[in-house]
């Protein structure tokens, strides 16, 4: 299963990015292979409509949940139609390696 | 062709209609008594409030065009989606998914001919209605008011100036605050924009911000300072410092506020102001006929 979680920057170091539609970059975890891999987001600084754009890019990845500081109403309606799994985590002072020690840890 | 003048700000609260309302009355005494007045301010029209003798001509709805792409016809290219300019089309190819945010689109109609296959059409959403008053004397008053909900003010704007008359020597736009698409919408096509500041530090930012937009638009400009005598000087430093006209001076004055309030601007203009707007009339009509 993969699990998606914002982040700031391209490396498990940096901290966790509050924003969904406006992340940074995405880190892809896949529990399967216990591998991360980073995209960048190319719509971090679109007009309007990052958001969908953000969680359509999730659904293309088969991403199943994705964690991050909050979701709009326009990415959460599709994620939702999608089934995707929103965790929202208030975590600003935490790094993308620390969040996914969490979720191993559980 | 009408002269169009244009009234902004930036900041909110600084005097625009105030202006745009009185000036339009003193163009009328002092210069030609052909003047329609737009209130552009979509989302919060209020020019209307000033002519309690109003007769409405006309109230219409508008509509706005919004694709929709039925899915059964759809091949999921997602040509669209790269022509879409506003990230308002959504199509995941595994997913057999494709639709439109309607709160997104603007209607460029670019989807629609992105599309090769015929899948997507438009259905009309309402945008707004445009209302035409009459004020007196065949003058008139167009204003238009944004549909709750809609982020489209821009669209209704230039569907506002497509009601004007263009037999009428001026045409007075009343834009909304801030310095984005619908202050941008509505000096694009203007002759001349008057700014209206006050001498606060905020007044003087905003002010700032639209120098910096009248300029970016090669738009001739002046600067009305509004509510004068209260604040600072700094406002009168920058015009002199950039070398921006100073169109006229309003002081302020609290039983001109009150009146405001009340809705009683042009029933009773104090002698004071109405030499002042004579003046800033008198000068627009050197500059412009």
């Amino acid at each position: 299963m993969k699990t998606v979680i914002t982040s700031t920057g391209n490396s498990t170091d940096s901290p966790f990015d509050l924003r969904f539609g406006r992340a940074a970059h995405y880190c892809i975890l896949d529990a399967d292979t216990n591998e991360t891999t980073f995209i960048e987001n190319e719509y971090a600084n679109a007009q309007g409509g990052a958001g969908t754009k953000a969680a359509e890019k999730m659904v293309e990845l088969g991403v199943k949940r994705v964690i991050s500081g909050d979701f709009g109403p326009k990415a959460k309606e599709l994620l939702e139609r999608f089934k995707i799994q929103m965790v929202v985590l208030n975590g600003e002072d935490k790094t993308v390696q620390e969040i996914i020690n969490t979720l191993k840890a559980n | 062709m009408p002269v169009k003048i244009a009234v902004a700000s930036g900041k909110g609260g600084t005097g625009k209609t105030t202006v745009s309302v009185n000036l339009y009355h003193f163009i009328q005494k002092h210069w030609t008594e052909s003047v329609q007045l737009l209130d552009c301010d979509v989302e919060e029209p209020n020019a209307g409030i000033f002519f309690p003798e109003a007769q409405e001509q006309y109230c219409k709805q508008v509509s706005q065009r919004v694709p929709t792409i039925d899915t059964d016809t759809c091949t999921f290219c997602r040509k669209c989606v790269e022509y879409c300019e506003f990230n308002a089309i959504v199509v995941i190819p595994p997913a057999s998914f494709a639709e439109i945010t309607p709160a997104l689109c603007h209607s460029c109609g670019a989807c629609l001919w992105a599309c090769e296959n015929g899948a997507i059409t438009e259905r009309p959403i309402p945008l707004g209605n445009i209302k035409m008053q009459n004020i007196g004397n065949n003058h008139s008053l167009l204003e238009g008011s944004l549909e709750i909900g809609s982020a489209m003010q821009t669209l209704l704007i230039k569907r506002l100036k497509k009601e004007t008359n263009t037999n009428h020597d001026i045409l007075l736009f009343d834009a909304p605050p801030g310095t984005s698409c619908p202050v941008v919408a509505t000096i694009i096509d203007a002759d001349y924009v008057i700014l209206v500041s006050e001498p606060t530090p905020f007044g003087l930012n905003d002010l700032k911000l639209m120098v910096d937009l009248a300029r970016e638009l090669n738009k001739p400009f002046s600067v009305i300072i509004n509510k004068a005598g209260l604040g600072d000087a700094h406002t009168h430093a920058f015009l002199e410092e950039e070398n921006i006209e100073l169109l006229g001076e309003i002081p302020f004055s609290r039983s001109f506020a009150e009146k405001y309030a009340d809705g009683q601007l042009l029933q009773h203009i104090p002698e004071e102001l109405e030499g002042h707007f004579t003046q800033i009339v008198e000068n627009l009509k050197t500059k412009l006929s």
